[in-house]
This record gives structure tokens, sequence and C-alpha cells, in this order.
């Protein structure tokens, strides 16, 4: 009990409350503040979202309510609490109301483990990285309940499609995670930011990180992957019955989804909020971590406006017969190389106090292997890409019947 | 009992476990039925972090929610009239009456030292971490051959659900 009661739990302690009570508050504040960050986040993220959006298709996006459009996103909540709240006569009652509090849930959750700065985190899981994908499969339950419970085919055909999309790409994610854990030897996410002191782990396993960006990119159901909402094939996806905040709902925990990744991926790839200066106050590393994890986020919109949706048996495909194997054959190769490595003594017993010199062969050897890797991989693009153009006649057969590829 | 978090806790799974457990039996609507076998599930994961087992926990949500009852979610919404079921159970005596010899012999077994002695003392200080659990899954002294066992018979089991699901034409 004790060692759990610093900062605010003393100061409650000194003024003479009970012990229980000043943890509890303690502990109350913590949560709030903790869950407090993504739903303000989330209020900026849809104006950058939609500003975004606006500049690459050549527009200039919300600027008419506030300055700069800012207060948009509260003029439209405002709107989407005052429409009508309408569940269908045949769904599912509990169910119906529940999904978007689960989907909205999924997200926030994850933000208990994340380090902000190296003194701030909600709780430090010795388990972080495995917790991350635990959490985010209750996102899954929640489309398929919302698909389910609107008691609407085409609900439930897109909760179906998006489903198995999301199912599928977990795996390629769960094998790209594991690259950063093996290298920092743990799966707390406080011991992965301190153990990239020397080297950030992008450096060390480009592959993985590309691989997690790919599946994340397409966990949070963004184009080219975006058969969660569909507009032109099933009118609009699992949340087509959804009206009012219930919609807002689903709508926000999608876009707090994307900056949730971005900012995992800063932490698993690029040193969290390591950075120049980051030792001198809190404030300059989490400035550091949302930096980085913005950028990333930028990326990921412009992706998610540039390209085409891909139809679901490309994505499958593209899934099971490259981005699986790719992934399995990653962690393999680092594992053994890393291994060597150590044997060699090559590796620094403790990464956590390794500077950039000692760390200097490891990185230059993983990163021979993840170049060797890349360059064959690009090989194997160009010689499928080719077969591809050469034989259009098979390509049209194939579009004909794209149950072959989807499988039975 | 005293009264404290644990205890809190252990009472909140449980109505978790055990009610979501009656939900599955209980519901006339197979989509719902799953959905309560998750709430079940979730509340054993719920007793490994009050046992400080976290992997565990997270393994547990992991599997049986994320992977095993999604399945079970796609499996009953490929059967017709999920919602609609009319034929009812009714030999109610005699499931009643196994259901409650299982679980005096549950009960016997826990509280009855016949496998061995069941006192609280016998649970060991030392909380084990998730770098004991991995060592222990490879060690030779550990569990390195159930551990190798188990992924043999996955691996066969997965070749032979893509020997039968492959098509013959290709």
């Amino acid at each position: 009990m004790e060692e759990l009661c610093t900062g605010l739990c003393s100061v409650l302690l000194e003024s003479g409350a009970d012990p229980g009570l000043a943890l509890f508050l303690s502990l109350l504040v913590g949560v709030l503040l903790v869950s407090g960050v993504p739903l303000i986040t989330v209020i900026l993220l849809i104006w950058i979202e939609r500003k975004v959006a606006a500049r690459i298709q050549d527009r200039i996006g919300p600027n008419r309510v506030g300055p700069v459009g800012l207060l948009q996103t509260i003029a439209d909540m405002i709107k989407l609490l005052s429409k009508e709240d309408i569940t269908p006569t045949a769904a599912d009652r509990v169910l119906y109301n529940a999904a978007p509090l689960v989907s909205f849930a999924s997200v926030v959750l994850l933000w208990a483990v994340i380090p902000f700065t190296p003194f701030h985190f909600g709780v430090d899981l010795e388990i972080g990285a495995l917790y991350f994908v635990a959490i985010a499969s209750f996102g899954t339950l929640a489309i398929m309940a919302a698909g389910w419970a609107s008691n609407n085919k085409y609900a439930l055909l897109g909760a179906f499609r998006v489903v198995a999309l999301l199912v599928s790409y977990e795996v390629p994610l769960v094998f790209a995670l594991l690259v950063p854990v093996l290298l920092a030897g743990s799966m707390s996410l406080v011991d992965i930011v301190n153990a990239q002191n020397g080297m950030w782990f992008v450096v060390l396993s480009p592959l993985a990180f590309v691989i997690f960006y790919i599946s994340s990119q397409a966990e949070t159901g963004r184009a080219p992957f975006d058969l969660i909402e569909a507009e032109s094939e099933l009118v609009a996806g699992f949340n087509i019955e959804y009206s009012g905040m219930k919609f807002g709902m689903f709508f926000a925990a999608e876009f707090l989804h994307v900056f949730t990744n971005g900012i995992i991926m800063a932490i698993l790839f690029f040193g969290g909020w390591m950075g120049p200066l980051y030792y001198e106050s809190p404030l300059i590393a989490f400035a550091w971590l949302g930096a980085k994890g913005g950028l990333i986020y930028l990326t990921t919109l412009w992706l998610r406006n540039t390209v085409p949706r891909l139809r679901i048996d490309q994505i499958m495909a593209f899934n099971w017969k490259f981005l699986v194997p790719l992934s399995i054959a990653n962690l393999i190769v680092v594992s053994f190389v890393l291994k060597a490595l150590q044997e060699l003594a090559l590796v620094p017993r403790d990464l956590l106090s390794a500077s950039f010199g000692e760390l200097l062969p490891t990185t230059v050897v993983l990163l021979l292997f993840n170049g060797a890797m890349i360059l064959y991989l690009l090989g194997i693009l160009r010689k499928r890409g080719r077969e591809a153009r050469r034989e259009p006649q098979n390509a049209r057969a194939e579009f004909a019947q794209p149950a072959s590829v989807a499988g039975h | 009992m005293e009264l404290n978090a644990i205890s809190i806790g252990f009472v909140v799974f449980t109505i978790f476990t055990l009610g979501g457990a009656l939900g599955v039996v209980m519901t006339r609507n197979l989509f719902q039925g799953t959905i309560w076998l998750m709430v079940s599930l979730f509340g054993v994961a719920g007793y490994f972090v009050l046992l400080s087992a976290p992997f565990l926990a997270a393994v547990q949500i992991l599997v049986y929610i994320g992977a095993i009852a999604i399945l079970i979610t796609f499996a009953v919404m490929l059967t017709r009239s999920i919602a609609r079921i009319k034929e009812r159970y009714i030999r109610t005596a005699p499931s009643f009456i196994g259901s409650l010899a299982l679980f005096l012999i549950l009960l016997l077994g826990v509280t009855i030292p016949i496998f061995g002695a069941h006192s609280p003392e016998s649970i060991p200080e030392y909380v084990a971490s998730t770098r004991d659990l991995g060592a222990a899954l490879v060690d030779e002294n550990g569990y390195v051959v159930p551990f190798l066992l188990a992924s043999v018979l996955l691996t066969a089991a997965m070749i032979g659900a893509i020997f039968i699901a492959r098509d013959e034409r290709s």
C-alpha cells in the first residue's frame, strides 16, 4: 500500500485524510487524467483530419465556426447530441446500445499503458504489449455486436467483412509487435522506450515497422483497407442503423484509434518520449512523443486520402499470402541474428544504459539483414507485377470469379 | 472475509463468471448466448488478475474473447434462425440432478484434501513473473516436453485442416 502512495496521495495523507481514501482519490485523478487526454484530443483530431483531407482534395475544409474552423467539431457534437436517438424496432436493444460504448472504450483503454513521459503513465504493466493486442480485440467484438444487433442485412454483411479483415490483419500486427518486444527483452512499453536510448528500433528493424504500419492501417479500417465503411457498396457498413451520438461514438473511436496507433508506433519504433533535452522537463518529453505520434498520424491521413479501396479478396490475399509469411520470416531472422550476435558478445547486456557506439555493430548487422530481405521482397513483387501485366486475360478471369481467391 | 479491494473484485468477477454462465444456458437466442459466454470468460480473466497473473489474464482475453468467441459468433451467424428457436429442452429434472451432483463432487474435491493439501498456507510468497513463465516453458526441468508436444499437436491439426479444406483441382 505504501509504495503505491506517492505524489498527490502523500499530500492528502499529510493533510490528515484516511489512507484508503487518499489512495483512492489519487488513483481516481490519475484515471481521469489518462482517459481525459484521448477524449480531449479526439475533438482536435476530427478537425485535423477534415482539414488534411480537404487540402489533399484541393478544398479548404471547415473554416466557418471559430478561428480557422476550430470549433466545427463542437458544433457537430451539439448537432449529434440533439438528433433523435433511433433504435430500430427489431433490433436487439441491449447489444445495440452497448456496442458503441464498447467500441469507444476499447480505444480509450489503450491509453492506460502509454508512457507519456519518463515519469507519467497510467500503469507500467509487465505485459503492456500483450495488453495492447488483447484490448484491441474488444473493438472487433463491438463491430460484430453492432452489425448483428442492428437487424439489417447491410449491417450484418458489413460486420462480417470487417471482422474477417480485422482478425486476419491481427496476425501480422502481432508478429511485427514481437520484434520490438524481442529487441527490448520486455513487453512493458516503458521498458521498450527505455531500451531505445541508444538506437531507435525502426533503424534496427525497418521491415517490422512497415508491417506494423500496414496492419494497423487495416486494423483502423483506413484506405486502402476501408471496408469498414464502404458507402459505395454497402450503403455504409456495420453502423448503418446508428444515428445521433451513438454513431458519433463509432466515428470518434475510429478517429482516436488512428491517432492512438500513431502514438503506439512512436513508442514501439521511434523511441517514444526520447529526443534532445527530454530529461530537462517532462513537458519536453511529452512534446517529443506527441510530435512523433502526430507525424506518423499525418502520414496515415495522407495515405488514406490518396489510395483507392481494395477488393475484399485482394485484401485477404495480400494479408495471408504476403504479409503473414513475411512477418513470420522477419521475426525468425531477427531472433536468429540477435541470438548469434549475443553469442558473439556484440550486443550490450543492458540495453537501458547502452550508448549509440555500443549498439553500432548490432544496428549495422540487423540493418544489413533487413536490407537483404527488403531487396529480395522487391524482386518478388517485381516478378509478380510483370506476370500480372503479361497475362491480362487471367487477371480479368480472376475478377469475374473472386471466390477462387477469397477461399471457400 | 475482510472487505478490501481484492474481495470486492472477487465478488464482482464471480458475478460476471457465474452470471455469464447462467446467461449462456438460459437464453433462447444463440447470438446472445455467445455474448454471455464472453462475459463469463471476461470474469475468469479477472480472476487471473486477482491471482497476480496478468499474462494469463491478457492471454485469456486475447485467445478466448478475441479469437475463440469471435469464431463461435461466425459459426452461429452461419446457422439459420438464430434468434427464434422453438424447440425447448424439457428434461429439467435429470439435468438438475446431474448438475447438482457435479457441483457437489467439485465442492468436495476442493474442500476435502483428497488430492493433496489445500491449506491457504500452500500459496507461495514469491509471485512468478512473465519471465519465469517463459523460462519454465523452455527449461528442460520445466515444461519443455509438454510444450513441444502441444506445439506438434497444433501443427498437425493445422496441416490436417489445410489438407481437408484444400481445393481438389489445385
